[in-house]
C-alpha cells in the first residue's frame, strides 16, 4: 500500500535546497518564493495525511522499491502525522519571519544563501525523522536535521555562536554515536532494525538485553530532548543564534527527541520496567529547569530553561505508559512546539525594539508597543497554563492521567506539574512586570545601535517599527495557538485515537509488514 | 570464529576508550580527533555485530548461506560518511575559533563564568578579612604605631586585589567583544585571507 504523499515532506524541501544552491545568490525574489511555496505545500501534504491516518490507518511507502523488512519504509501514523502538521505551520512561519528580518536587516546575520537551504535540509531531516520506519532511518533523520542545525547555529561565526556552537556541537555527535551504539546493539540481538519487525523480535529477548539496548536508546534521545541530567547543553548554545533560528530550534528539535522516546518506548518496549526512571526524571527535569528560568536575567535564557522544565511534562506523560498519559503527551507535544516558537519569536520583536533581551534593559514596553505587549502576553500565560488556553487543556490532560494511575510516585508527579506551572507563570509575569511594565526610559531611542554585553552576542539596532511579515507571522503564531483552543474537542480525541493507536502496536505492525 | 571477534571487540573498546578520554579535553582538536576514534570504534561494532565473515554478497556469485551479511556493511558507510563530513565542519569550526580568539578551546558556558567571576571575588573578600584580622591582632599585641603601619599594608593589598579583579573582567570583557565583533577579529590573526 504505497502512498505517494508520504515522502513528500523529505524529498520536496531536498529538492528545494538544491536548487537554491544551484542558483546561487541571484534573484532573491525567486528564492524566497521557492522556500515558501515548498514549505507551504509540505503544510498540505501534512494536512491530507492527519485525515488519511486517521481515516484509514497508518500510511506507508516504500522509496527503494523494495517490501519492509529488507528495504527502508517510512511510515506516517496518527503520531507523526499530527507532529508533522504542527511542526510544518511551525517552519513555515518561522521562514517568513525570518525573511521579513532579513529584508530589514540587509541580510547582514542571516546570510541568505546559507541560511536558506540549511533550513530547508533540517525541515527535510525533521520530516524524515518523523516518519521513519526502522531505526537506521531514525538515524539518518537526526543527522540530516542535526548537520543543517550546526550551520544554523553557527550561522555568521561570530565569537558567541562559535563557542555555543563548540558545545552543542560536541554534545549532539556525542548523543548520535550513543544512538549508533545502540543501534549496533539491537542489530546484533535481533538481526534487524525495521521498527515493525523489531517490535515483534524484542519481545522474545531475555529481559536484561532488553534493558540495555532500552536504556540505551532513551540516552541517546534523553540527550536530544534535553531530559534533566542530559539537559545543560540547550540554556548555553540556544539563546546566541538569531530570533528566528532560536525560535526553530526551540520548537522542533527537543521535539524530535521527544517523539523518538514516545515511538520506541511504545513500539519497542511495552510494558517497560523503566517508567519509575521516566518519572523521576521527569519530575527532575521540570523542577530544575524552572528553577533554572526563574534565576535568569536574559528572556532568551529565561524561555530556554522553561523548555527544559516543561519537556518534564511530556516525559511524565510517556513515563506514565498508559492511554490518557501518552494521549496528553502528544497534545503536549502539540501545544508546546507552537508556544514555545512563539515566544522566542516576540522575543526576537522585544529585542529589535528594545535593543537588548536582558530584563535590566527594558521597561514600560507596553507603553511604547501595546501590539508587542499582546503578542507576549497571550503566549507567556499560554505557557504558564492560564484556563481557556491549550496549556491548561494539555496540562489538565496529563493531570488527570496521573490521578488516574493513582501510584504514589504518580501524585508526586501531579504536584511536582502543578508547582511547576505556578513557577512557569511567576516567571513569565516576572519579564511581564519588569520588561513590559515599569520605567520606559531604560528603553533607548529608535536608531541607536546597542552592544550587548551578557555575552549572548553581537549588536542590536533599536527600531521603531517591525517589517509585517514578522509581526504578522507572530500574530499568526499567536492565533494558531490560540485555536487549539477551539478545537480542543476533536483534538483531545484525535489524541486519544493517537495514543490507543500507539499502545495497540497492530495497527503499525501490520501497515508496515502486511 | 570467536577469535576474530574477539579482536574485533577489543580493538572497539580501545577505540571508544581513546575516544571518551579524548572528547573530554577543552582543545576543540583534541576532542575532534576524539570524534573520529569514536566513531570509528562504533562503526567497528556494528560490523562485528553483523555475525561471522563469509564471501562478499554479491548476488549470483555464491549461495546466501555462505556470503557475509551486507547490512552493517552499508550502514557503517552511511555512517563514516556522515562522521566525516561533521569532522570538516568541526575542523572549520576550531580554525574559526583560532582566527577569533587565538586558540581553539571550548570554553565554559556563562552560566560557569558567573560563578567562578563570583566564587573568585568571595575568595578575595575572605582573604582581605582575615588580614584585617591579623592588622587587628598586631595593633592590640604591639600597639597603635605597628598596627598603623600594617593597616596601610593591607590597604594597598586590598586596591591591588581590587585592581586585580578589574582587570580580568576587562579582560574577558575584551576579549568577547574582539570575538563578537567580525571586522576586528577577522584582521587579528590571519589579515584578509579568509571569509
Amino acid at each position: 500500500m504505497n502512498n505517494v504523499l508520504v515522502p513528500l515532506p523529505v524529498v520536496l524541501p531536498l529538492l528545494a535546497a538544491g536548487v537554491r544552491l544551484a542558483l546561487g545568490p541571484r534573484i532573491t525574489r525567486v528564492q524566497r518564493g521557492i522556500s515558501v511555496a515548498v514549505l507551504l505545500s509540505i503544510v498540505v501534504i501534512a494536512a491530507v495525511l492527519v485525515y488519511q491516518t486517521d481515516r484509514y490507518g497508518p500510511q506507508t511507502m516504500d522509496p527503494g522499491g523494495w517490501p519492509a523488512p529488507i528495504g527502508v519504509m517510512l511510515v506516517v501514523d496518527r503520531l507523526s502525522a499530527l507532529i508533522l502538521l504542527v511542526s510544518s505551520v511551525i517552519v513555515l512561519a518561522v521562514i517568513v519571519y525570518a525573511i521579513g528580518q532579513g529584508a530589514a536587516d540587509n541580510d547582514e546575520v542571516t546570510p541568505l544563501a546559507i541560511f536558506h537551504p540549511a533550513y530547508l535540509i533540517l525541515v527535510a531531516g525533521v520530516a524524515d525523522t518523523f516518519m521513519a520506519g526502522d531505526l537506521f532511518n531514525l538515524y539518518v533523520g537526526f543527522e540530516i536535521l542535526l548537520t543543517a542545525s550546526y550551520v544554523l547555529i553557527t550561522i555568521g561565526g561570530t565569537g558567541a555562536r562559535v563557542r555555543a556552537g563548540m558545545t552543542y556541537i560536541v554534545v549532539s555527535l556525542l548523543s548520535s554515536v550513543v544512538f549508533l551504539l545502540a543501534i549496533g546493539l539491537c542489530y546484533a540481538a535481533t538481526g534487524t532494525l525495521t521498527m515493525a519487525q523489531l517490535a515483534v523480535r524484542l519481545d522474545a529477548l531475555p529481559d536484561d538485553v532488553r534493558l540495555v539496548l532500552q536504556l540505551a536508546l532513551l540516552v541517546g534521545f534523553g540527550i536530544k530532548a534535553a531530559v534533566f541530567p542530559l539537559s545543560a547543553w540547550l540554556p548555553d548554545s540556544y539563546p546566541t543564534t538569531p530570533a528566528p533560528i532560536t525560535a526553530l530550534f526551540a520548537g522542533l528539535l527537543t521535539k524530535v527527541g521527544v517523539y523518538a522516546m514516545i515511538r520506541t518506548q511504545t513500539l519497542l518496549f511495552p510494558g517497560s520496567n523503566l517508567t519509575t526512571l521516566l518519572l523521576v526524571a521527569a519530575a527532575l527535569t521540570m523542577l530544575v529547569g524552572i528553577l533554572g528560568a526563574v534565576a535568569q536575567t536574559d528572556i532568551k535564557r529565561l524561555l530556554s530553561f522553561t523548555l527544559v522544565s516543561h519537556i518534564g511534562f511530556m516525559v511524565f506523560g510517556i513515563g506514565l505508559a498508559s492511554r490518557a498519559g501518552l494521549a496528553g503527551a502528544i497534545f503536549y507535544v502539540a501545544h508546546h512546539i507552537t508556544v514555545q516558537t512563539t515566544l522566542f519569536l516576540v522575543t526576537g520583536l522585544v529585542e529589535r525594539r528594545g535593543g537588548s533581551t536582558s530584563i535590566e534593559r527594558l521597561g514600560g514596553l507596553a507603553r511604547l508597543s501595546p501590539l508587542l505587549a499582546v503578542l507576549f502576553f497571550i503566549p507567556a500565560m499560554n505557557l504558564a497554563g492560564i484556563p481557556p488556553l491549550s496549556g491548561f487543556l494539555g496540562k489538565l490532560g496529563l493531570l488527570r492521567a496521573g490521578v488516574e494511575a493513582g501510584t504514589p510516585l504518580a501524585y508526586t508527579l501531579v504536584g511536582v506539574s502543578v508547582l511547576t506551572s505556578l513557577l512557569t507563570l511567576y516567571a513569565v509575569c516576572w519579564v511581564w512586570n519588569r520588561a513590559f511594565w515599569g520605567d520606559r526610559s531604560k528603553v533607548p531611542e529608535p536608531g541607536q545601535i546597542i552592544r550587548t554585553r551578557e555575552g549572548l552576542g553581537g549588536t542590536a539596532i533599536v527600531a521603531a517599527a517591525y517589517p509585517g511579515s514578522m509581526a504578522g507571522t507572530t500574530l499568526a503564531l499567536v492565533g494558531f495557538a490560540t485555536a487549539f483552543t477551539v478545537v480542543a474537542g476533536p483534538l483531545v480525541t484525535y489524541t486519544d485515537r493517537a495514543a490507543a493507536e500507539l499502545l495497540e502496536r497492530t495497527p503499525y505492525v501490520t501497515a508496515v509488514l502486511p | 570464529m570467536t577469535g576474530p571477534n574477539v579482536i574485533l571487540l577489543a580493538t572497539v573498546t580501545v577505540l571508544v576508550a581513546t575516544g571518551v578520554f579524548l572528547m573530554l579535553e577543552r582543545s576543540l582538536t583534541r576532542i575532534i580527533v576524539g570524534v573520529i576514534l569514536l566513531g570509528n570504534g562504533v562503526n567497528l561494532f556494528i560490523l562485528a555485530a553483523g555475525g561471522p565473515t563469509g564471501r562478499p554478497p554479491l548476488l549470483g556469485f555464491s549461495s546466501v548461506s555462505a556470503i557475509s551479511d551486507p547490512l552493517p556493511q552499508i550502514m557503517i558507510l552511511t555512517a563514516i560518511v556522515i562522521t566525516l563530513a561533521l569532522v570538516a565542519f568541526l575542523l572549520a569550526l576550531a580554525h574559526r575559533s583560532r582566527q577569533l580568539t587565538g586558540d581553539d578551546e571550548v570554553r565554559d558556558d556563562e552560566e560557569d563564568r558567573r560563578v567562578i567571576a563570583r566564587v573568585e571575588r568571595e575568595l578575595a573578600r575572605d582573604r582581605l578579612r582575615e588580614q584585617a584580622e591579623r592588622v587587628r591582632r598586631i595593633q592590640a599585641e604591639e600597639g597603635r604605631r605597628a598596627g598603623w603601619r600594617a593597616w596601610r599594608g593591607l590597604r594597598s593589598t586590598a586596591r591591588g586585589e581590587r585592581r586585580d579583579f578589574r582587570r580580568r573582567m576587562r579582560e574577558e570583557w575584551e576579549r568577547q567583544m574582539a570575538a563578537d565583533d567580525p571586522e576586528r577579529a577577522m584582521d587579528t590573526t590571519m589579515g584578509e585571507d579568509v571569509q
